[in-house]
């Protein structure tokens, strides 16, 4: 049993850490759910690219520099360590990506996955529907064969940065009278300014407009933009998911660096008599060690070949509830200068308060670590 | 990296599963708490055969040690199985007197190692009892520079767990150690006591969760399972979810320990927090979901719900380690 890294993994974290060191802006970026802000986060990811890290765990054929689990661990605590910008390409790296690399064919990898690694084409997802969200295999919207292609109908909502976004993938329904209701759909990507699409962006808690509504009417969309095959949505779209909830949505490094963060807040502003603060400030190094550790271990049973598991759940109800508590104890610091705080704080904390409600939420986790870990039986949801 | 338990580490814990799983612990456990030692101390003899008493002692008094990540993955098996008596003192008195070393070291560790020695230990700052005293042959005190052996067990304090039996050692006995050397060793042996106590503790959190899952699925309420309830489920995914997330802590630990990293005080009281705060977790859990059968001696599972909260506590507080944790 052992932490230490290979000298390949230490040589990119070193060569990581220099470049960022010389790029990372030395302000922060306006809030990438803004438009402002998301125009200078897709400038910050064209900067990433040109330097060979927007994308380090790729193939170097498509921008990447082939590194394995740990390199990509080690670059992502570099890359938060050194204060950089939030992720806008996120959804189409951690998600569309990983599912390209396994259901996806040689001409969509090589069409889809170089713009997406400089940040020219923005990705978001469309899967939830007004009445599918945790229960997606309820979702509506549908695609009907038409020639050379489908014809894409319905409604998707809470679609992350769609406002601004250039492309977006989801699953829709192909077969109607399939026999279980998660049969019969098919995984599409489609452009948001393609004609019949209605994007309406919908105001996020703060008022920012993070998400959208994406209307669909009988848009078409060619036979080349099916990832995988027609019908196999369902199963493409859960390795995706299981991406989603595990590793690659909340790297280790991200809390990491936020507890350190955390920790330099508490010596600045902390009462050191009020140990009730300071102890959750240590449970918040404690939760990101762990988180760290934990993922190590996830890491090294992938690197033996285990395949992700529903541990996944475990790790998206610890990472989402860890955020929330973290930015808590950030904003009990601050004390009555909280409610006033426009900086990284206010923003990390309104973002965290949507960790158990996305992805999955953490009621279904809870049944899915319940169920498949424990082996308790099926019950009323 | 490879952040796993290799095939050896992994047949020991199986084999020690299995010597302790065709024992019959939980009378062990009653004979303990009434002063009776005798089936006890077969147990533990048991486990010196498979090696577990060795692992903190260094080769050159008779162990094989120190071996972090082999102690934790016997502490939890023993933690699991509710193994009674001062497993983790005599494992901590190892590394004191193998830091120590000279004629304490000689006289006291190849017994230690082979487990024909069983011994208790206090280090002032960690607590004024000595667990068990009156099953050991010595309890080992540490006050500032002076390291003492008190062989005389004094009078047994009430327990929470009646089988974690508790002494207020005697003052004097023999001085065997003395100066920055002791200081020294017992720094290290205090990182390990908390370190082995943090591994029984998750022990014993998994014990309540395997206990506690087995009856939710056989107990049945309103027409079905009790396990079969969002309620239920949501608990139990809580207490996984807190034992899961202590045990990569602990195994980081022992990756800090054995290396002797300047890290490794932090890195042992994040795993105490940890697998203290989710072992006590479970037993919470474990008493709701029971009921009040949960609440009776005549379960077994009694002796682990008594267990939790004094392993949460012991050799580091809660809040003692948040605070190491926060010292860096």
């Amino acid at each position: 049993m052992e932490l230490a890294q290979t000298a390949r993994t230490e040589a990119l974290r070193a060569e990581a850490r220099a470049w960022l060191r010389a790029h990372v802006p030395a302000r922060p970026l306006p809030s990438l759910e803004t438009a402002e802000g998301f125009a200078a986060h897709r400038a910050w990811e064209a900067e990433l690219h040109g330097g060979g890290w927007s994308v380090p765990s790729w193939p170097e054929e498509y921008g990447g520099r082939g590194a394995d689990l740990f390199g990509w661990l080690a670059f992502e605590e570099e890359y938060w360590a050194a204060g950089a910008p939030g992720r806008v390409s996120q959804n189409g790296i951690s998600l569309l990506a990983p599912t390209l690399f396994d259901h996806g064919t040689a001409e969509q990898r090589a069409r889809v996955l170089p713009p997406m690694a400089s940040g020219e084409v923005i990705w978001a997802q469309a899967w939830s529907e007004p009445e599918a969200g945790s229960d997606l295999a309820a979702l509506r919207s549908r695609a009907v064969r038409t020639e050379g292609g489908w014809l894409l109908s319905g409604q998707k909502t809470w679609s992350s940065r769609a406002a601004f976004a250039d492309r977006a993938f989801g699953i829709f329904r192909t077969d109607p009278g399939a026999a279980k209701p998660h049969q019969g759909l098919t995984y599409l990507m489609f452009g948001l300014r393609d004609p019949g699409v209605t994007v309406r962006p919908v105001g996020r808690l703060d008022g920012k407009p993070a998400f959208a509504e994406i209307f669909l009417d009988e848009v078409f969309v060619p036979d080349a933009e099916v990832l995988g095959e027609p019908g196999q949505g369902w199963r493409i779209a859960m390795s995706a998911t299981g991406n989603e909830r595990g590793l690659t949505l909340r790297s280790p490094g991200r809390f990491l660096a936020a507890a350190d963060r955390l920790v330099e807040l508490w010596r600045a502003v902390g009462d050191p008599a009020d140990t009730a603060l300071r102890d959750r400030v240590a449970d918040a190094v404690i939760g990101a060690r762990a988180y760290r550790l934990f993922t190590a271990a996830s890491a090294s049973r992938f690197a033996a070949g285990a395949a992700l598991g529903a541990e996944s759940s475990l790790n998206k109800v610890f990472w989402s509830e860890y955020d929330i508590a973290l930015h808590e104890t950030a904003l009990d610091l601050l004390g009555p200068e909280a409610e006033a705080a426009d900086g990284p704080w206010a923003e990390g904390y309104v973002f965290a308060l949507a960790g158990p409600v996305y992805a999955g939420t953490n009621e279904i986790q809870r049944d899915i670590i319940a169920e498949r870990l424990l082996g308790l039986p099926k019950g009323r949801r | 990296m490879r952040f796993l338990l290799t095939d050896e580490q992994r047949e020991f814990a199986r084999s020690l599963d299995a010597l302790l799983t065709a024992a019959d612990v939980p009378s062990a456990v009653r004979a303990w708490a009434a002063g009776d030692h005798a089936p006890g101390l077969a147990l533990w003899r048991r486990a010196a055969e498979a090696g577990v008493f060795a692992l903190a002692v260094p080769e050159a008094y008779g162990g094989v040690g120190p071996l972090p990540v082999e102690t934790a993955v016997a502490c939890g098996e023993l933690g699991r199985h509710g193994v009674p008596g001062p497993v983790v003192e005599s494992l901590a008195a190892g590394v004191l007197l193998g830091s120590v070393g000279g004629a304490a070291a000689k006289e006291w560790l190849p017994g230690i190692a082979s487990g024909t020695e069983v011994v208790s230990l206090v280090v002032a700052g960690y607590g004024p009892y000595a667990l068990d005293a009156d099953a050991a042959g010595a309890v080992f005190v540490v006050a500032g520079d002076e390291l003492r052996v008190v062989r005389d067990p004094g009078e047994p304090t009430p327990s929470l767990d009646p089988a974690r039996r508790l002494f207020r050692p005697a003052e004097g006995g023999e001085v065997v150690a003395s100066g920055a050397r002791v200081r020294e060793a017992a720094r290290a042996a205090a990182a390990w006591a908390t370190f082995a106590t943090a591994a029984q503790a998750l022990g014993c959190g998994e014990a309540l969760l395997r206990a506690t899952v087995a009856y939710v699925k056989q107990r049945t309420q309103f027409g079905g399972p009790v396990g079969s309830f969002q309620a239920v489920k949501h608990r139990l995914a809580d207490t996984l979810l807190g034992l899961e997330f202590a045990r990569p802590l602990l195994y980081g630990a022992a990756v800090e320990l054995a290396g002797d990293a300047p890290g490794a005080g932090a890195a042992v009281a994040a795993a105490k927090v940890a697998a203290g705060e989710a072992a006590y977790a479970a037993a919470r859990t474990a008493l709701q979901l029971h009921g009040a059968v949960g609440y009776t001696e005549e379960l077994d599972l009694a002796w682990w719900l008594r267990r939790a909260r004094p392993l949460r506590d012991a050799w580091g507080t809660p809040s003692a380690c948040r605070a190491r944790v926060l010292a860096g």
